[in-house]
């Protein structure tokens, strides 16, 4: 099998924002530290993380319309070569698209047809733009609404549409699911697995772990502005097989598996400023885990963890059920 | 179709309660008014050389001894048959007084309106776009030192500077002095009328031109704005396309509502400039006592007004999708 080009890759991406805070005092705030992650042609890769945790912040430093405030550093690799401002403008709306996550994105005052075609009007967009609402399940009359008549999983289909236009080699998903009841969540999901089975990379950013696990190839845990694990969809088959102890509280955070939760919240960003950011809740701290901790390959997946060691590919000490 | 003459049956009954309410109060203060419309028209010098008989007669023509509520009426009345009386200082009629009056201010109000709402726009746009940058600031600054500069005082610099400083255009009045009615030119009615224009232009910018800047500031951090960049617009296209749009609708009814501020800037205005047009009748009819013509004022002027108003709403729900739409299916 030949092997696939890697479309996106992060390498330690770190988002700062420069704020005032109250006074003159100028503070620093990172929210986005030490991010890496690749996604590949035709592989869709989930970032799953709770809500408030930095992820929609990923996606628009990839597209390049971070606020003024906001400063980054690392390295995004588009087609393996470096992602600059100059290439983003470039590829934007053609190759890189963005599926953002609401109705808000749109133009309130614009219809929603025009806004599929960038406001072209010629025969061939026209025919292009229904035969994309026809894909969706859409009629061809939608393209005649604003979006204040779009009800939530019209919204979404609309969104993907405007992503479909052309031919794109990474498709970047924002929350596309929240709001929606089950059986719409998971369509517009399929919709994305779809796009990425016709060759392009989809990075899909979602609260929802369960709905990733069901049409993602791989998943990214993410906690408090950094990626802790990154896992095989089939890692998250049985709790052994998780790398991080911050998964493997999810797994059991799930309704199947018990619906346990662990005490106390996800910190803010800026709150964590060494070493590992789930360090205060979890049940097998110790002091190195405040100092700076390396991420690393283990079984095929990455995770950032002092108690795995790729010797026996296991973390010590950490039955089933253990830290509760 | 229906729906709209509800709309139109609602505000018309609107209007004619606000005009009973303004002509009353505008009846009710010239009534408490110590101001004798005898001596302030007369002379207290030529009332004192007058016999008792003439004084009478006087009198009975400035309708003092007449109870306050029973002229209301009496004026009323004849108003709603279509006649709005006699004006008792210029003894015409006073529809042809207002209608004479109303052409002079009308096309200095007009331009006015047109140059502050076209340059408030404008401006406000570019502060809009470039918050927080060189060209933000002078605009801004501008706006906040008009708004707070009162109208008459600009008025008076105005003067100062171009008709006294530089003799480049005339000190006032709305044509030539000595001059025959039939020699006056266009173009002397257009050089007396530039300075009042300016004024009102100038202070009517700056209201418009602050909210136009807020609304882009809102309209640029838009989440559609965003997109519109991710999906390959330039800032420019992307304001072009989206900005625009957004901006135009809350910028036409701030347009019509400004009516009442032009209106009110140019009665002062015309009183710096002795420009003979309805603000300076307004004034003089006040001072005067004369009832007729300053009550046939101020029911122009708010049905002026009110219709401004009633403009931008119409417009407001015919432009916006939200609203027309909305509407359509409720």
């Amino acid at each position: 099998m030949e092997e696939n080009r890697t479309v996106l890759s992060i390498e330690h991406l770190s988002i700062i924002f420069t704020q005032y805070d109250g006074g003159f005092e100028q503070t620093q705030l990172r929210t986005i530290k030490d991010l890496s992650l690749t996604v590949k042609e035709g592989e869709m890769v989930a970032v799953v993380g709770a809500s408030g945790s930095g992820k929609s912040l990923l996606a628009h430093a990839v597209m390049g319309i971070l606020p003024y405030n906001a400063s980054m550093s690392g390295e995004i690799l588009y087609m393996e070569e470096e992602l600059n401002q100059k290439r983003i403008e470039k590829f934007r709306g053609r190759e890189i698209v963005l599926v953002p996550q609401s109705v808000s994105y749109l133009d309130p005052l614009m219809k929603v047809g025009s806004q599929i075609r960038k406001g072209k009007k010629d025969e061939a967009s026209k025919r292009k733009s229904h035969s994309v609402l026809k894909r969706y399940g859409l009629k061809e009359d939608t393209e005649n609404l604003y979006p204040f008549q779009l009800s939530g999983g019209m919204t979404r289909r609309i969104l993907i549409s405007t992503a479909v236009m052309e031919q794109p080699k990474l498709v970047i998903a924002d929350e596309p699911t929240p709001g929606l009841h089950l059986e719409a969540a998971k369509r517009v999901l399929s919709h994305f697995r779809e796009i990425a089975d016709e060759g392009a990379g989809v990075l899909l950013i979602t609260h929802d772990l369960e709905l990733a696990l069901e049409v993602a190839d791989r998943i990214v845990v993410f906690y408090a502005g950094t990626n802790v694990e990154e896992a095989f969809v089939s890692d998250f088959y049985q709790e052994e097989t998780l790398r991080h102890p911050y998964s493997r509280a999810l797994y059991r955070a799930m309704p199947d598996h018990g619906f346990h939760s662990v005490p106390g919240t996800q910190p803010f960003a800026g709150q964590v400023t060494s070493g590992c950011p789930y360090a205060a809740r979890c049940a097998y701290t110790e002091d190195a885990c405040y100092r700076d901790i390396p991420y690393q390959e283990v079984r095929g997946g990455m995770v950032r963890c002092i108690r795995m060691d790729s010797d026996n590919g296991g973390l010590h000490d950490m039955g089933k059920g253990d830290g509760k | 179709m229906k729906r709209l003459g509800i709309t139109a049956a609602k505000n018309l009954i609107r209007m004619a309660v606000l005009l009973v309410l303004v002509s009353g109060a505008a009846f009710f203060l010239v009534s408490v008014s110590p101001s004798d419309p005898l001596k302030t028209n007369v002379g207290q010098a030529a009332l004192g050389s007058m016999s008792q008989e003439q004084i009478a007669k006087l009198e009975e023509y400035w309708g003092v001894d007449t109870p306050p509520v029973k002229r209301f009426f009496s004026w009323a009345s004849a108003f709603i048959k279509g006649d709005m009386g006699t004006s008792l200082l210029y003894r015409q009629p006073v529809s042809k007084v207002i209608a004479e009056k109303l052409k002079s201010s009308l096309w200095l109000m007009a331009i006015a309106w047109v140059i502050s709402g076209t340059m408030g726009f404008l401006l406000g746009i570019l502060a809009g776009v470039n918050r927080g940058k060189l060209i933000d600031r002078l605009i801004s600054g501008y706006a906040l030192i008009t708004a707070s500069t009162p109208a008459f005082w600009l008025a008076l610099m105005l003067l100062m500077v171009f008709a006294v400083w530089l003799k480049v255009l005339p000190i006032g009045l709305s044509v030539p002095i000595g001059t025959e009615a039939s020699a006056v030119t266009i173009g002397d009615r257009i050089l007396h009328g530039i300075l009042p224009a300016v004024t009102l232009s100038l202070t009517g910018i700056s209201g418009i031109a602050m909210h136009t800047r807020e609304k882009m500031a809102e309209v640029m951090g838009s989440d559609y704005m965003m997109f519109a960049k991710a999906r390959g617009e330039s800032k420019w296209q992307a304001i072009r396309h989206h900005g625009l749009r957004n901006i135009a609708l809350p910028a036409m009814t701030l347009q019509f509502a400004s009516i009442s501020e032009i209106f009110g800037g140019s009665v002062l205005v015309e009183q710096v400039f002795s420009y003979p047009g309805l603000g300076q009748a307004a004034i003089t009819a006040g001072l005067g006592g004369d009832i007729p013509l300053l009550l046939g004022i101020a029911v122009i002027s708010a049905a002026i007004v009110f219709m401004g108003n009633f403009t931008a709403n119409l417009l407001y729900s015919a432009v916006d999708p939200r609203i027309r739409i909305g509407r359509d299916q409720a």
